[in-house]
Parts: structure tokens; C-alpha cells; sequence
């Protein structure tokens, strides 16, 4: 029925119950910041309801509004025709509203039932009314899990869960709460294609028994494939509504970003045979745990994009910390050019010539008291043009800063701003550019886009491409397989610590790719 | 950046008021006139005999400040600083005693023993921070009750003079050679005049040396600047390099190093020889309100050194006037508990500030403006000075 259109959405002409949920001229503010400034939402009862928007869109602002985690400065809130008004997520808990949040709120060394329960504990009756009444919970878990196809034992650890299934367990969190409308905020970002399609096939279930969803996404295909009404939401405001049936993916994309795409992809190749660095049998364990790092080795070549794909926790962070040196090796060398770094400080490997785009900048990257001047100094205190003998140049810096700034568009008023005060696109900006300035051998770029708007990304692969012509060997990680697939000339899958899979990208595609990530089609020389 | 500067003593400013404000009810509920106390304070307490103890006394608290905000820089607590100081006092005392030297040798020499002896009681926090991960905390509080019975034993021991020399239990004398000149002669010569009576203390430059050092040494030097980093953010300064252990271990040692310094002022003075008074107890501990006070900055720790120190000075002439001079000390403890308080409204205050000048400029941009997560200034408009 409704096209996409670029007005908010008019009440539909839809006769019978109301909708489950109505948000009319939603603005929240912060501090310097309008979060959502029209925000207009009109969600049919058992119905999956999309809501796309790029990162920063304001779709986590208004799904904690929904769930009273934050009270809109205007507009109103309506729950099956009610106008409601949420001081809590107890508040929209009663209401018949539950959250699923994108990192998971369980207690590993707890059971299924005790981690549903919790904080929601069934009583047992007068005068036992201080135990819990586990059996009831358990029948109560059993019959959920049947009626919506939620199958998970109850008596199991959380810790012997998988991802797909721990995600079960908190939806059965939320049912169990008695929750009509289940909100989901991106559920799709920890699983691999596969578990996906089951959870597709879960929420299809719920909506039959007359659940209503909402899901946040950014993954067009999924919310094509899996949504029956979708609200794209831009700058704040809900720009258009559409149905999966009548727009393309790229029709979408368009909607969110309100230009057109741009695209990761790299082909012509730069690769030389020259290697930069080397890893071999790179081998981290304890006592007495799986091992973290399993005999991983790979070479990366000059002009060479190294694309190391896995879900996250399969070693990504160690490897990283290995070559960086920031961890004990059990086994193996790392190799720079034609050094023997194995041995060496971080400080030394650094200046040796290695860059490092962390996956955290906040934790790993950035000084956010500091200005930004002391920023770019950051990593690179060992030389021009930011030291002179055992002096700080502070001339030298702020120049440097200076073109960072200008040759990378950080926007920001001045180069003394404290960096926390720069939006993450612009910090991320920032932290490429002072890696790429310092025109290292190796760069190790670890999620070089999370987070960051669509035109910083674009920007950052561009950057990536240039250094990559100009010779440089970088190892690229991230979770996005686009990113991956179009930047990498080469892609090494890892699971469980291991290189389980080297593909060339120009025949991968994120299904197949899927199925190495989880381990299904372990190669066995690697 | 005059806006700057405002902000920056808007904190103290506003504590030292508030301080006032709490003593002038606790004098009125005890009944004395605060309007006769601050008249004794703003009117004695400026007169010369004064403003020279309450340098002198500000010189021993403004070293002990920043050997405090040494560790305060990279998030280390250096509560031991109590314990240093006394210990190493003890041993340069005994040094200075023990060796013949020509003078500025022999100052120097105390100085370097000080400061070693300080720097190696903090190498035991420091060590076992770096390599066991106990807690500085812990370990230095500890040790301050260690090196007093330390210091005892090596006194009765060893370094005390003979009772033929001295009844009172102590090091013996530090020949003149080895002593700190007071500087009424050089104030003298360049007009200034102070009254016979008081000293003016060489020690002041002591610190003014310590202060200049401290200042390169933490803002100016890579050294500082990976010691910064670790303090703001410790795992982002290793991944830039910087090596952990290495930075707890050479930050508590120059902790430990400044500490040594703190209790030379009468030792080396008036006293010249170590005993129990010749060492004012406590300095370390005040050093860690002082640096709170001046927010571990050069310029700031001296302030903050000058009040605390004038407030003691000031002692003298409200006990004179029979006023209860303990006033003084409630001043200084409500200064440093709403100086904290104070320091984080103003610290809201300018981050609001800061960002409704980033808002302005992106508001100026347009309506078409990316989507931003708050908090986030994104427009590329014209230069915007930050609050």
C-alpha cells in the first residue's frame, strides 16, 4: 500500500486495532545535540516492523524512549491505542513491552531458567512465598519455548550457549515477562548468516502467535527479507515508510543516507611480492584453556590488503596484540620486512614501522581529556615531527595536526579541542590520518569504519586504497563482510584461534564466508 | 582564553568563599565575632613578619605537592610520600653530617642522598606494583608506618650523636659547609627589608627548582608526555608503546625522589641535624590536599601551597588576639573537600559550554547536517573557539 515516500507517515488508512505502538512528534534533545527531532512511528499489532537508519540516525535513541529508558522532551507514546507514558523500563515492561538488547544481558554461570527468572521470579505459595518457584518457571519456560519455537534446555549453562542461542534466551527473557512487543536492537550483528535465517524464522513464529516486533537494522537485505513494514530513519527523523515488497536495497540505502552509496571496492591489484610482515605459527594458550592463537601464520605484501574475517573472540584481538607485541607469544614469530621483531617492545615495533588502527578508539586510540594536537602525538612519540631529542615539538605536532585535519576533513573548529568533543567519525578521521601520516611499512586496521557515518567511511576506504597504491602491507579486521570482501585482495578466515579458510574475495560472498566463520567447513592443513 | 583562566580559578575561588561562609556560621554558633577573626586574618596575616613564614612553610608543602601530582599524572596514589620524606631526611641528615665537602657540594650532595633515599623507600611500592600488582595504596601507607620504625632503629643504632654531644635524640650537626644560607642578605641588597628576626629561607628556591623541573619534566619531555598518556589512558598508551611497568616503576621512583626533598628545609636550616622535631610530621600528607588544590599544575600547586601555608601562619597572630586559631585548619579541610565538588561543577559547567559553542557552529551549518551522535559537533563551518 504505502510507497516510499519522503513524509512521515500519515495514520494509514487501516481500519480495525489500533497499533500496537503509535510514537507521534517524538524530539528528544542532548545536550548539543537534537537525538531525534520527528520522530513519527505507527507500528500493526503482529506485524514485524523495521526501523532502518545509518549509525547515529537516532534509532538507539528512540528504541530507549520506546522502553522508557529515557523520557522524549515532545510528542507522545501509544500502546495498543493508549497514550502512555513511560518513567522506566518497569514502566514498559507492564505495558506489554520488551527489550532484547545487541549485547546480551546474561549471567554465564547460571542456568537458562535462573537468568530468565531473574528479577522476575515466580513465588512459590504462602507461607514458601521466599523460594522460588523454579518448577512453575520451568513449565512456564518449556511452554513458551514450545508455542513460539523457542526450543532452549532450561536447565542448561548460559555458558554452554552459542550466540544464536543465548539470543533465544533472552527473548524468552522478555516473553516471560509477559512482553506483546518485542523490540530487537540489531540482533543481527552478532550472528552469521545462518543463525539469521533461524532467527528470522523465530520472529516469524512470534508474529504468528500474535507478537508485535521491532527490529533496528542497517542490513538491508535482512530487512527486505525479513520485515513486513520498514521506517527509515535519517538525521533524527523518520524520513520514509515503505514495504519490503516495493524497494531495492539501494532504493533503501538512498533513503537513509539521502545521496547515493559509495562502495568499498578495490580491484586493480598493487600486491607485490615483497613481503612486509610475516606471521609463523603464531601459538597464544594457558594452561589448562583452548588455546587463543592456534599456529597462526600468513605473510602480507607490499600494496597488500589482508582481510581477516571471524566472528569476534576467535583470537582477532590477540593476533592483533601479537603483532603489536602487547602480549606473550607461546609459540611463533612475527616478522617486519626482513627483521626478527618477535623480541621486540611495542615501542620499538612502532617505530619501526607499523601503524595501528585500533577496534576501540576510545579504549585504545584516543587521550579524550587531551586536545587534539596531543592526540596525533599519541603513538608516535619517538620521532619527527612530534619530538625533538627528549623533548615534545609542539610546534611540530600542532602542524602536524594541523594537516592531518585538513588532508583527512576532521571537522572540528581547532586542533585544541579536547578529543572527546569530536563526533566518531571525525575522531576516527583523525586517528587514520595520524597513522597514515606517519607513512608506516604495516598498517594494522582493526575495524576501521565501526561506528562512523557513511560519508567518513567512504572517506577511510578511500584512504585505505591510496596507502595501499603507495605500497602500503596492511592487515585489515572487521565484522564488516562488505568491507571486507571489497577492500582485502586476499581474506583469511579465522575460528577458534586458527586460519580455517584463505578465499579469494573476488568469489566470496558473505554466505560462504558465514560458513567458515562458524566453523562448519574447517579446512584441515590451515 | 581569558575565559579559560576564569573557569580555571573559578573552582578555587568559589571553595576558598564557600570555606569562609562555613567558618564565619561555625564561629558565630561558638560564639566569636568572624567579623574579628577575618579582620585579624586580612589584617596580620598580610603584614611582612607573616607573608615571610608563610613562605617559608609553603616551599616544604609545595615540593611534597608535586611529588604527590607526579603520581597523581599517571593515576598512581602516592600515599607513602610521608614516609619518604622522613626517611630520607634522616639519612641525608646523617650523609651531610658524615662528610666534609665545600659548600655548594655539600648542599648538593644532601640533595642527591635525600632524593635517592626517597626514590628507593618508593621503589618498594613501586616494584610490587609493577611486577606483583598490589595496590600503591596499600603498600605505601604501609611502608609509612615501616619507615618510621625504621628510621627509629637506624637513629638508636647507628646515626645518633653521643648523649656528650647532644641529650636530644638525633643525627649529629651538619657542619655550616653543608647548611642552606638564608636569603635576607640578597633580599637585603635589592631593597627588600625583613626584619632580623625571621629567615628567609633559601629552601623557597628549592622549590621554585623543583617546580620549573616538574613543569618540563611532565608537559615539555617524551617522558611526560607517555606518563600523561598512561594516565589519561592507560591501554591506549601502551598500544602507542608505551611501556607500563617501565612508567609505574620510573614515575613512583621520581615520586620518591621529590618526597626525599620535603623535610631538608630546617634539617639543612635552623635545626642542621635530624631529631624527632627537627621534621615536621605530615607533610606528605598535606602534600596530597595541595596538589587536589592546585589540580597537579606548576602554577596551581603553588598556590594552593601558599594558602594552605598562610593559613597556618595565620595561627599566630589569632592566638594572639585570643581567637580560636583552629579555625584556620577547618578552612583548609572544607577548602579541599569543596574545592573537589567545585572543581566538578565548574568542569560541567565548561563542557556544556564547550558544547553549545560546537552546537552553535553546527546549527550554523545548515539543516541538511549528518546525523551525529550526541555528543558531537559535525558542521565544518568557520573557526569556533570551544567555551
Amino acid at each position: 500500500m504505502t510507497t516510499p515516500t519522503q513524509d512521515p507517515p500519515a495514520p494509514a488508512p487501516d481500519a480495525g486495532a489500533p497499533p500496537a505502538v503509535q510514537l507521534v512528534g517524538i524530539v528528544k534533545r542532548f545536550p548539543g545535540v537534537v537525538a531525534n527531532r520527528d520522530v513519527n512511528l505507527r507500528v500493526a499489532p503482529a506485524t514485524i516492523h523495521a526501523i532502518v537508519g545509518e549509525n547515529g540516525a537516532g534509532k538507539s535513541t528512540l528504541m530507549k524512549i520506546l522502553y522508557g529508558m529515557q523520557a522524549p522532551d515532545e510528542g507522545t507514546i501509544s500502546v495498543a491505542g493508549e497514550q502512555v507514558s513511560f518513567k522506566s523500563p518497569n514502566d514498559a515492561i507492564d505495558a506489554g513491552i520488551g527489550m532484547v538488547h545487541q549485547h546480551f544481558m546474561l549471567a554465564d554461570n547460571l542456568t537458562v531458567i535462573e537468568n530468565i527468572v531473574l528479577g522476575y521470579e515466580p513465588r512459590r505459595s504462602f507461607p514458601l512465598n521466599f523460594l522460588v518457584d523454579t518448577a512453575a518457571a520451568r513449565k512456564r519456560i518449556i511452554e513458551l519455548g514450545q508455542r513460539y519455537g523457542l526450543a532452549v534446555d532450561p536447565d542448561v549453562l548460559v555458558e554452554t550457549l552459542g550466540v544464536g542461542q543465548r539470543q533465544r534466551v533472552e527473548i524468552l527473557k522478555v516473553l516471560f515477562r509477559g512482553a506483546t512487543t518485542l523490540i530487537l536492537d540489531e540482533p543481527t550483528a552478532v550472528l552469521v548468516p545462518q543463525e539469521v535465517d533461524e532467527l528470522f524464522a523465530n520472529l516469524r513464529d512470534l508474529k504468528r502467535e500474535g507478537i508485535t516486533i521491532l527490529f533496528i537494522s542497517h542490513k538491508l537485505d535482512e530487512v527486505l527479507a525479513a520485515s513486513d513494514d520498514i521506517t527509515v530513519i535519517r538525521a533524527g527523523a523518520t524520513v520514509a515508510t515503505a514495504k519490503p515488497a516495493d524497494v531495492t536495497t539501494k532504493e533503501l540505502a538512498e533513503l537513509m543516507v539521502g545521496s547515493e552509496l559509495p562502495s568499498p571496492e578495490t580491484r586493480a591489484s598493487t600486491v607485490t611480492d615483497q613481503v612486509e610482515l610475516s606471521v609463523q605459527g603464531l601459538g597464544i594458550a594457558e594452561i589448562g584453556l583452548r588455546p587463543t592463537l592456534d599456529g597462526i601464520s600468513f605473510d602480507i605484501h607490499r600494496g597488500e590488503i589482508v582481510g581477516i574475517a571471524g566472528i569476534e573472540g576467535n583470537g582477532q584481538t590477540e593476533l592483533i596484540a601479537a603483532i603489536l607485541g602487547l602480549i606473550d607469544l607461546n609459540a611463533g614469530t612475527v616478522r617486519l620486512g626482513d627483521q626478527d621483531i618477535t623480541a621486540w617492545p611495542t615501542r620499538r615495533r612502532r617505530e619501526a614501522g607499523i601503524g595501528y588502527v585500533p577496534e576501540d578508539r576510545h579504549r585504545h586510540a584516543l587521550l579524550l581529556d587531551a586536545p587534539l594536537w596531543e592526540n596525533e602525538i599519541l603513538g608516535h612519540q619517538s620521532g619527527p615531527p612530534n619530538v625533538k631529542g627528549p623533548w615534545i615539538d609542539r610546534a611540530g605536532a600542532r602542524e602536524r595536526t594541523r594537516e592531518i585535519v585538513e588532508r583527512f576533513d576532521v571537522r572540528t573548529p581547532n586542533i585544541d579541542v579536547r578529543a572527546e568533543a569530536l563526533s566518531g567519525g571525525n575522531q576516527q578521521k583523525l586517528i587514520i590520518g595520524r597513522e597514515l601520516m606517519a607513512e608506516p611499512q604495516v598498517m594494522i586496521a582493526a575495524h576501521p569504519t565501526r561506528g562512523v557515518d557513511v560519508g567518513a567511511q567512504a572517506a577511510i576506504w578511500e584512504q585505505l586504497k591510496e596507502a595501499r597504491r603507495n605500497g602500503l602491507a596492511t592487515l585489515l579486521i572487521s565484522a564488516d563482510l562488505e568491507e571486507l570482501i571489497g577492500l582485502s585482495d586476499r581474506l583469511l578466515v579465522i575460528f577458534e584461534g586458527r586460519v580455517v579458510a584463505e578465499l579469494d574475495p573476488a568469489t566470496a560472498t558473505p554466505t560462504a564466508l558465514g560458513e567458515h566463520m562458524t566453523g562448519s567447513n574447517r579446512r584441515e592443513d590451515a | 582564553m581569558i575565559r579559560r583562566i576564569t573557569m580555571a580559578l573559578a573552582a578555587p575561588v568559589l571553595a576558598i568563599a564557600f570555606a569562609m561562609v562555613v567558618s564565619a556560621i561555625m564561629l558565630a554558633l561558638t560564639d566569636y565575632s568572624a567579623g574579628d577573626v577575618f579582620h585579624v586574618i586580612f589584617t596580620e596575616g598580610f603584614d611582612r613578619t607573616n607573608l615571610v613564614t608563610t613562605v617559608n612553610r609553603a616551599a616544604p608543602y609545595y615540593i611534597s605537592g608535586v611529588a604527590v601530582a607526579i603520581g597523581f599524572k599517571m593515576n598512581l596514589f602516592n600515599i607513602g610520600v610521608e614516609g619518604q620524606y622522613k626517611l630520607a631526611a634522616l639519612f641525608a641528615a646523617a650523609a651531610a653530617a658524615a662528610v666534609e665537602l665545600p659548600a655548594p657540594l655539600h648542599v648538593l650532595f644532601t640533595f642527591a642522598v635525600a632524593m635517592l633515599v626517597g626514590a628507593a623507600w618508593a621503589s618498594i611500592p613501586a616494584l610490587l606494583k609493577a611486577y606483583r600488582g598490589v595496590s600503591e595504596v596499600i603498600s605505601s601507607i604501609m611502608l609509612n608506618a615501616t619507615a618510621l620504625g625504621v628510621g627509629a632503629f637506624f637513629i638508636q643504632r647507628w646515626l645518633r650523636a653521643p648523649a656528650s654531644e647532644s641529650p636530644v635524640l638525633g643525627t649529629k650537626t651538619i657542619p655550616e659547609s653543608g647548611r642552606l644560607p638564608t636569603l635576607n642578605g640578597v633580599l637585603g641588597a635589592v631593597g627588600i627589608d625583613v626584619p632580623d628576626a625571621t629567615r628567609v629561607q633559601s629552601y623557597v628556591l628549592v622549590a621554585a627548582v623543583v617546580g620549573v623541573a616538574y613543569y618540563l619534566l611532565i608537559w615539555r619531555s617524551r617522558y611526560g608526555f607517555d606518563l600523561r598518556a598512561t594516565g589519561s589512558n592507560a591501554e591506549a598508551a601502551a598500544a602507542s608503546g608505551v611501556n607500563a611497568k617501565r612508567m609505574i616503576i620510573t614515575a613512583m621512583l621520581l615520586s620518591g625522589a621529590a618526597a626525599g626533598l620535603i623535610g631538608l628545609n630546617n634539617v639543612m636550616g635552623p635545626a642542621a641535624r635530624y631529631t624527632d622535631v627537627s621534621v615536621v610530621t605530615g607533610l606528605g600528607f598535606t602534600g596530597i590536599a595541595i596538589a587536589l588544590l592546585g589540580r597537579n599544575n606548576p602554577v596551581g600547586i603553588a598556590f594552593a601551597a601558599l594558602l594552605w601555608a598562610f593559613m597556618d601562619a595565620v595561627q599566630t597572630p589569632l592566638s594572639n588576639a585570643d581567637l580560636p586559631k583552629q579555625i584556620t585548619a577547618i578552612m583548609q579541610g572544607i577548602t579541599v573537600l569543596s574545592v573537589v565538588i567545585a572543581y566538578e561543577v565548574v568542569r560541567r559547567i565548561s563542557a556544556r559550554q564547550e558544547l553549545s559553542g560546537l552546537r552553535r557552529e553546527v546549527t550554523a551549518g545548515g539543516a541538511g547536517l549528518p546525523p551525529a551522535d550526541p555528543p558531537s559537533p559535525t558542521g565544518a563551518g568557520p573557526e569556533v573557539a570551544p567555551a
